[in-house]
């Protein structure tokens, strides 16, 4: 039945597939990367093909071979006629290859994870950025050439425009990590907690326990309290 | 006194903010399963859209495997999707069977499928244990473990691990069924059953469950095709793609059972066939169990492929070198290239491997099947309440380790 399939491509698109294989069974077709997305359409609209079941995009790196440095490939079957292909396409490190969103909307992550991994680009890919991995991250891991064991920088405190980000615990609110304010403390000025924080914007107000609290028994201190 | 609140007006006059807020829903969510973010737009409880964002659990499988020898792979597949690891592990020694032209004796082909039914049935119970539990109902979740726990048992006196167990081996097994297998598989299957029935009748018909799962998180069958789901949310849209019916590995030509689908594509859809999977399960199990050999070879006989025996290892020079060169250099696989795809919990697991020849793979892609089901989820989240998302997200049995990789 694949054969079949394999078969109409080649009428079709004549010399833009360049090879075919069954290698243990799996039917590919290797197709140039110019008709890569007609190739896409042709297997979804025809109907003796009627590829409506997307399954995978994934790429393989060939840093060696001479020619195109990238595999993508395609895996789509066809839910009413039970066929299912393998279609593959080379490309270049620096070139980009038209994106399979608006033939089937599961291509989306798929693409971004080859994006993401191998750093090829997508045209008109609605939402290219990375997935498994965050912005930051430095090359691109599944090629090659990225050392297994290379380390990433340390990613700095992410500024997100136009999002009102407040910090947990700005220095002038919120709780203070130490009860008292050893700087003050040790200048004579302040034995008390450190008043200052939470006042000034607010959000705190100073109660004063004891002397004379019943807790306190009495004749105990401030400085009691806080130890 | 004045009183210290405002008069109540009228309340089409009282003006409620237009713009939609942003409300950001993970990764440290208990209901997003610990590994994925969700960035919500809502229109008051209303989701506009989501934003899934996966990846909190990426740990490099693929490029792990690229500097492993093929046996060492079977450690990382089992984390990947760790509810059922032996689906995996089989899957994964199949597509390197299939690459390298190897056909494994009779016995170990019903061996790795009743293994491998057992893992189907722990990883439902799971996620139907778990769904049910995240709405509240924390008894079936408890009964459906206790039931999981059973299947543990069996799955450890194999395999030595309850979770992990790494028990796939290229042409075979690590071992040999144990001499009690058959009988302690028998006498844990009517214990599951009788777990599912108890639960089923506490959930099936509560009017809380139903209320919060029918008609929540419609998936449509295209839609699902186009996206690329697979396994039980694509079948609860009526579509019977089950690999093991459709494109029949193993011995699944063999047996008889029945691809259970839903048509509604909702929560309840889903979370039911997932129940009748488990009773399919059982049936194939029972099938196995009957036809499989008691005597025979689990292993095939290529010592290019199988490691020899530890006896032969410690007295003979021969099997020494062999075991040495089978550790150091790994198996030689062909090169080559194959797409292997088996049905896994959530649907189609496949492993696309190339080859160079040498004893490390060049390249393994695995298509994990909730990948993609959790990009489909948005869709399923579109146009319901934030309250949906805990049931919805649920149905999809989102594994971090599968998901992210």
């Amino acid at each position: 039945m694949s054969k079949q399939v394999i078969a109409r491509l080649k009428e079709k698109f004549g010399t833009s597939v360049l090879e075919t294989s069954d290698f243990r069974g799996d039917d590919e077709a290797v197709v140039l990367k110019t008709v890569w997305l007609e190739v896409a359409k042709f297997l979804r609209d025809d109907p003796f093909c009627a590829m409506d079941h997307y399954i995978d995009i994934t790429a393989v790196d060939y840093p060696m071979r001479e020619g195109p440095r990238f595999d993508v490939l395609l895996f789509v079957r066809s839910s009413t006629r039970r066929h299912r292909v393998r279609i593959r396409t080379r490309v270049h490190e620096e070139e980009s290859l038209p994106s399979l969103v608006s033939v089937w909307p599961g291509a989306c992550w798929s693409e971004r994870e080859v994006f993401d991994m191998f750093g090829i680009r997508f045209d008109n890919h609605p939402d290219l950025r990375r997935i498994l991995l965050y912005p930051e991250f430095v090359g691109h891991p599944l090629r090659k050439d990225y050392p297994i064991e290379k380390t990433q920088p340390l990613v700095p405190y992410r500024e997100v425009p136009g999002v009102d980000k407040l910090p947990p615990f700005g220095p002038e609110m919120g709780q203070p990590w130490s009860r008292v304010d050893w700087n003050e403390r040790l200048l004579g000025r302040d034995i008390h907690v450190s008043t200052g924080i939470g006042l000034s914007s607010g959000q705190r107000a100073s109660v004063s326990i004891g002397p004379e609290h019943c807790v306190k028994e009495g004749e105990g201190n401030t400085q009691k309290l806080h130890e | 006194m004045e009183p210290w609140y405002e008069e109540e007006t009228d309340e089409s006059a009282l003006e409620l903010p237009a713009e939609p807020m942003r409300l950001n829903m993970g990764p440290s969510h208990p209901a997003m399963h610990g590994t994925i973010r969700m960035v919500l737009d809502l229109d008051g409880e209303v989701i506009i859209d989501v934003d899934i964002q996966p990846g909190f659990l990426h740990r490099g499988f693929e490029k792990s495997c690229e500097r492993a020898t093929w046996n060492q792979v079977f450690p990382y597949v089992d984390r990947l999707n760790y509810v059922s690891p032996m689906l995996n592990n089989v899957g994964f020694a199949l597509a390197v069977e299939k690459l390298a032209g190897i056909q494994v004796p009779e016995r170990c082909t019903w061996y790795r499928m009743i293994l491998g039914e057992l893992a189907r049935i722990a990883d439902h119970l799971t996620c139907n244990g778990a769904m049910a539990m995240e709405l509240g109902a924390f008894t079936p979740f408890l009964w459906m473990i206790k039931a999981r726990d059973y299947i543990w048992d069996v799955l450890e006196q194999e395999t030595g691990a309850r979770l992990t167990h790494s028990f796939g081996r290229i042409g075979g097994m690590a071992k040999p069924p144990t001499e009690h297998f058959k009988e302690h598989t028998l006498a844990v299957l009517p214990q599951v059953e009788e777990a599912i029935a108890e639960s089923e009748a506490l959930l099936l018909r509560n009017r809380i469950f139903l209320d919060r799962m029918q008609g929540v998180g419609v998936l449509k069958p295209d839609r699902a095709l186009a996206l690329g789901v697979t396994g039980p949310v694509l079948r609860s849209t009526g579509i019977d793609y089950d690999v093991r019916k459709t494109y029949p590995y193993m011995f699944y030509d063999q047996v008889d059972f029945d691809v259970p689908v839903g048509h509604d594509g909702d929560n309840y859809d889903r979370f039911v066939v997932r129940l009748e999977e488990i009773r399919q399960s059982i049936r194939i199990i029972r099938q196995c169990i009957e036809r499989m050999p008691d005597k025979g070879p689990i292993n095939v006989d290529d010592p290019r492929f199988v490691f020899p025996e530890k006896e032969a290892v410690y007295n003979t020079i021969e099997a020494t070198i062999a075991h040495f060169k089978l550790v150091m250099e790994g198996i030689k696989v062909p090169k080559g290239e194959v797409y292997s795809y088996t049905e896994g919990g959530n649907g189609e697991l496949g492993f696309y491997i190339v080859s160079d020849g040498s004893g490390t793979p060049y390249r393994i892609h695995v298509r994990p099947p909730c990948f993609l089901n959790l990009q489909a989820c948005r869709e399923m989240l579109i146009g319901y309440t934030v309250a949906d998302i805990i049931p919805t997200f649920g149905s999809i049995n989102m594994i971090g380790g599968e998901c992210d990789r």
